[in-house]
């Protein structure tokens, strides 16, 4: 042990701010030899400042340097140009704050070679430059995984450029528009205040204005354009159809009133309803874009590679996609397996929590099935495939879960719902002032036509375009505040209406990690030998242990048994810490919990007990849940007595066990065809299918990749509240939007009579059109600056009854 | 009112001005990291620090 021993309270590790175990290989400051030398590295490098400067956050995955990495094939992404430059595009894991990309950019750039390196916050991505001469990129991606951050090659071609591109355009149109409604209204401003203003300098004044609004509103209103158009020819109608509409009557008659020298000219009009609906769109896509930057982060980290042992005992590094069945391929402790397959040599213990939800891991044993997505916890196995890709139990789970996104893709967002309805409203309006005005009053045409030109502009659903995206970019910001990322735009819609939750147990409701649970049991004695073997071991009950005890050094000469435990020789003989049958236990009986037994010469051996415990604050929001009317499932893969334990610990009365991924999608469309929308939360790979298939549905950060694809929305951190702040913020927002609609209706219901009585003018369907976006905007705002909109107070008055603190009575 | 002749055109060209600085700014990729750019004002060395560059830094913090 290495490290400076003398700190007076070495409780955190001053590299990732964890607690310090006793006797840890770090020494007194740190968690681990890997924060020690990542430590002395920016040290060594004379970056400490990083230190003062970084805020830790506590959503984000630890900065403690790994050695259970997974590997990568670097080269296969890297791209060498002529100049034999090298580029790598890479997703960074474990970014705290900028301090983070400032110490991985100075550190890249301080290796040999590195020509660029530059991370984008936003999305997390890095791109790296180097001449390929001089570095390769498994070193330069070493000196930052040392620091305790992952790395992730992706292909940037898979991540669409399309939607990017699109959202700059909407963001040129913008501007290009905000230009023109702003010199436009200039013009128009001063033709207002003028009545003295001579005829000629009138005309200048609307000439000057269509130069400039008529390029403008051809550039920046293509967007409304091309929906409209698309929709048309779908035979539908949206709302774009009738602001097509208006903008280009709107510019045609102003047009002809300029070339006619008359005094009704609405360029202005046209001009800024433009700009605001492009505000309204260019949100919208704004609010998706972080959002859809963390769906696309998950989908690139799909590259893993896997090391083949060929015939000849060879051994070569590629992709899984190459793999065969009859193919043997390597898995190193802490690595996922690849391929559904039979372990050929090795012992190890498998984490299979992504695939049934159970967090204690298996025994795997020479001529045991493993599957992909699993995790090898503790030795090397060779693995010979029996099946792969298409094939595999994780491409199963992949199928149902694609099958069931298919029924939800119908859901038609509820502007799209108004704009049904209200399109058809607005041009037979429109219509009818005309024909009114032309055939019944008997005026002419030209100025029947503008009446019902003033009607669509009126009509114009420009505060109904800002009424949902102003409201879901307030919503999302804030959610995103607290930890939620929704991905998918109509998630908030569908979490308002939800009735029932539906949870799912390891992982969810539950922490997923095991927790040590008969201490009283116990004889101190036994305790301290315990955890000085399990001090240094990674597996997750041996962590558990070593969580609960502080202050036992580890011991000297522990070995690790792969698949069976921990040993070690002492004078008496030896003492082992692992399986029932390794301990040379003979009790039969079975039980809930894991287990792990400690045995010694001549001594009964102890047995110590694990199970995993409900979320802390699971009870409360089940209660608060409840007490919203929404009832609570519980929906699991697990042993029946298993589940029972946890619905009773979080008081679910409604839970069903044993059940295959498959089995879930049923309950759920059960459910659904009584009418009811389901909010699905669940991390497992097994629950992806029915993620896909409910109403709306979570997860927690923690969860499988496929599976937090498959939710609408993901929440960080180790408790439920999240949920219902989502539910609450959604309900708010729920609200919000539809009194923004009320809002903008109403404007309408006022402004309408005057534009078909042909009283509005263009100064007042300017005033008209502006004033009431921006009340629907500042109504939006609401939900942002909302006081005292803390959750607990405001959605679960129950909730101050005492939380049990845990499910330890369960045995 | 002769002043507007050449007024509006100033306008008018000064508005320009400042919309096609705006599209330049987003075609050379000003916008595409809003939150990094926010941050990254922050640290202030663009190059790399030598261990020479960070001595006089070293005074400045170091309680806590």
């Amino acid at each position: 042990m290495t490290g400076p021993q003398n700190a007076e309270r070495g409780d955190t590790c001053l590299h990732c701010g964890e607690p310090v175990p006793q006797g840890s290989a770090g020494g007194a400051q740190f968690c681990c030899s890997g924060c020690h030398a990542a430590y002395e590295m920016i040290q060594g490098m004379g970056l400490e400042s990083y230190y003062q400067r970084r805020c830790l956050d506590p959503g984000q995955p630890s900065m403690r340097p790994d050695d259970d990495d997974t590997r990568f094939d670097f080269q296969a992404f890297a791209d060498t140009d002529e100049q034999g430059v090298t580029t790598l595009h890479l997703m960074v894991e474990g970014l705290q704050c900028a301090a983070c990309v400032w110490l991985i950019e100075t550190v890249l750039r301080q290796q040999p070679g590195v020509v660029h390196a530059r991370i984008n916050m936003t999305t997390r991505r890095l791109v790296l430059k180097w001449t390929a001469a001089e570095a390769d990129a498994e070193q330069l991606i070493g000196a930052v995984t040392h620091l305790g951050y992952r790395l992730a090659p992706y292909d940037p071609s898979l991540i669409s450029a399309e939607n990017q591109q699109r959202e700059k355009q909407l963001l040129r149109a913008m501007v290009v528009a905000g230009f023109a409604a702003g010199n436009v209204m200039m013009f128009s401003v001063s033709v207002w205040a003028g009545k003295d203003m001579g005829e000629f300098t009138r005309n200048s004044m609307h000439w000057l204005s269509a130069l400039i609004a008529l390029p403008a509103i051809a550039y920046a209103a293509r967007p409304f354009f091309h929906s409209a158009i698309t929709a048309l020819k779908a035979r539908r109608t949206n709302m774009d159809v009738p602001i097509s509409l208006a903008v280009i009557l709107a510019s045609t008659m102003s047009l002809v009133e300029t070339v006619r020298m008359s005094e009704h000219v609405y360029f202005d009009s046209a001009v800024s309803l433009v700009f605001f609906l492009l505000i309204g769109r260019y949100l919208d896509s704004r609010a998706r874009g972080r959002a859809r930057a963390a769906g696309e982060n998950l989908m690139g980290l799909k590259a893993r590679a896997v090391t083949i042992l060929n015939d000849d005992g060879s051994r070569e590094v590629a992709p899984p996609e190459r793999l065969k069945p009859a193919m043997k391929f390597l898995v190193a402790a802490g690595e996922r397996i690849a391929a559904d397959g039979i372990v050929l040599n090795g012992e190890s213990d498998i984490d299979t929590s992504l695939i049934n939800g159970e967090s204690v891991p298996v025994q795997a044993l020479s001529g045991e099935k493993v599957f992909a997505g699993t995790l090898n916890l503790s030795g090397p196995i060779t693995v010979e495939v029996t099946q792969t890709g298409e094939d595999t139990l994780l491409s199963e789970i992949v199928r149902l879960m694609e099958a069931a996104e298919d029924a939800r893709a119908k859901y038609v967002a509820l502007a799209d719902r108004v704009a049904r309805l209200y399109a058809p409203v607005v041009h037979t309006l429109a219509a009818s002032a005309f024909l009114g005005w032309w055939l019944i009053a008997g005026l002419g045409w030209q100025d029947s036509l503008m009446i019902a030109i003033a009607v669509l502009i009126i009509t114009c659903p420009c505060a109904l375009g800002l009424a949902v995206p102003a409201v879901q970019v307030v919503a999302g910001g804030r959610l995103l505040q607290r930890g939620i990322l929704l991905k998918t735009g109509t998630a908030l819609e569908r979490l308002a209406t939800v009735d029932v939750a539906v949870f799912d147990k390891t992982g969810t409701l539950t922490r997923g990690t095991p927790h040590w649970v008969n201490r009283d049991a116990i004889s101190e004695d036994d305790i301290h030998l315990a955890a000085s073997l399990a001090a240094l071991s990674k597996h997750p009950l041996s962590r558990a242990l070593s969580r609960e005890i502080s202050g036992v050094p580890a011991a000297e000469g522990v070995e690790e048994v792969p698949g069976s435990g921990l040993k070690l020789m002492t004078d008496d003989g030896e003492v082992r810490l692992g399986r029932r049958g390794w301990c040379g236990v003979d009790d039969n009986a079975e039980h809930v919990e894991a287990e792990l037994w400690l045995s010694r010469p001549n001594v009964t051996p102890v047995r110590f007990a694990f199970s995993d415990q409900v979320r802390v604050d699971a009870t409360e929001t089940v209660a608060a849940l409840k007490a919203q009317g929404i009832h609570v499932m519980l929906l699991s893969g697990d042993r029946d007595a298993a589940v029972k334990a946890a619905a009773k610990a979080a008081s679910i009365d409604d839970w069903h066990a044993a059940l295959k991924p498959a089995d879930k999608v049923d309950r759920l469309h059960e459910l659904t065809n009584q009418g009811k929308s389901v909010m699905m939360v669940g991390d497992g790979l097994n629950d992806a299918p029915a993620l896909a298939a409910a109403h709306v549905s979570l997860s927690p950060s923690s969860a499988a990749d496929v599976s937090q694809t498959a939710a609408d929305g993901i929440f960080q951190g180790d408790k439920l509240a999240p949920v219902l702040e989502a539910l609450h913020v959604a309900k708010y927002a729920d609200k919000l939007i539809k009194q923004n609609f009320a809002l903008s209706f109403a404007y309408n219901v006022a402004t309408i009579p005057m534009a078909l009585a042909g009283f509005v003018t263009p100064l007042i369907a300017a005033i008209a059109m502006s004033t009431s976006s921006l009340v629907v905007i500042s109504n939006s705002l609401r939900l942002g600056l909302g006081k005292g909109f803390t959750l607990k107070r405001q959605t679960d008055p129950q909730s101050n009854k005492p939380v049990q603190p845990a499910a330890h009575k369960e045995t | 009112m002769e002043s507007l002749i050449y007024l509006i055109p100033i306008a008018l060209v000064l508005g320009l001005l400042a919309l096609f600085a705006f599209l330049w700014a987003l075609k050379s990729g000003q916008y595409e990291d809003m939150e990094g750019a926010a941050n990254r004002i922050l640290f202030d060395d663009d190059d790399t620090p030598t261990p020479q560059k960070k001595e006089p830094e070293e005074k400045s913090k170091d309680q806590d």
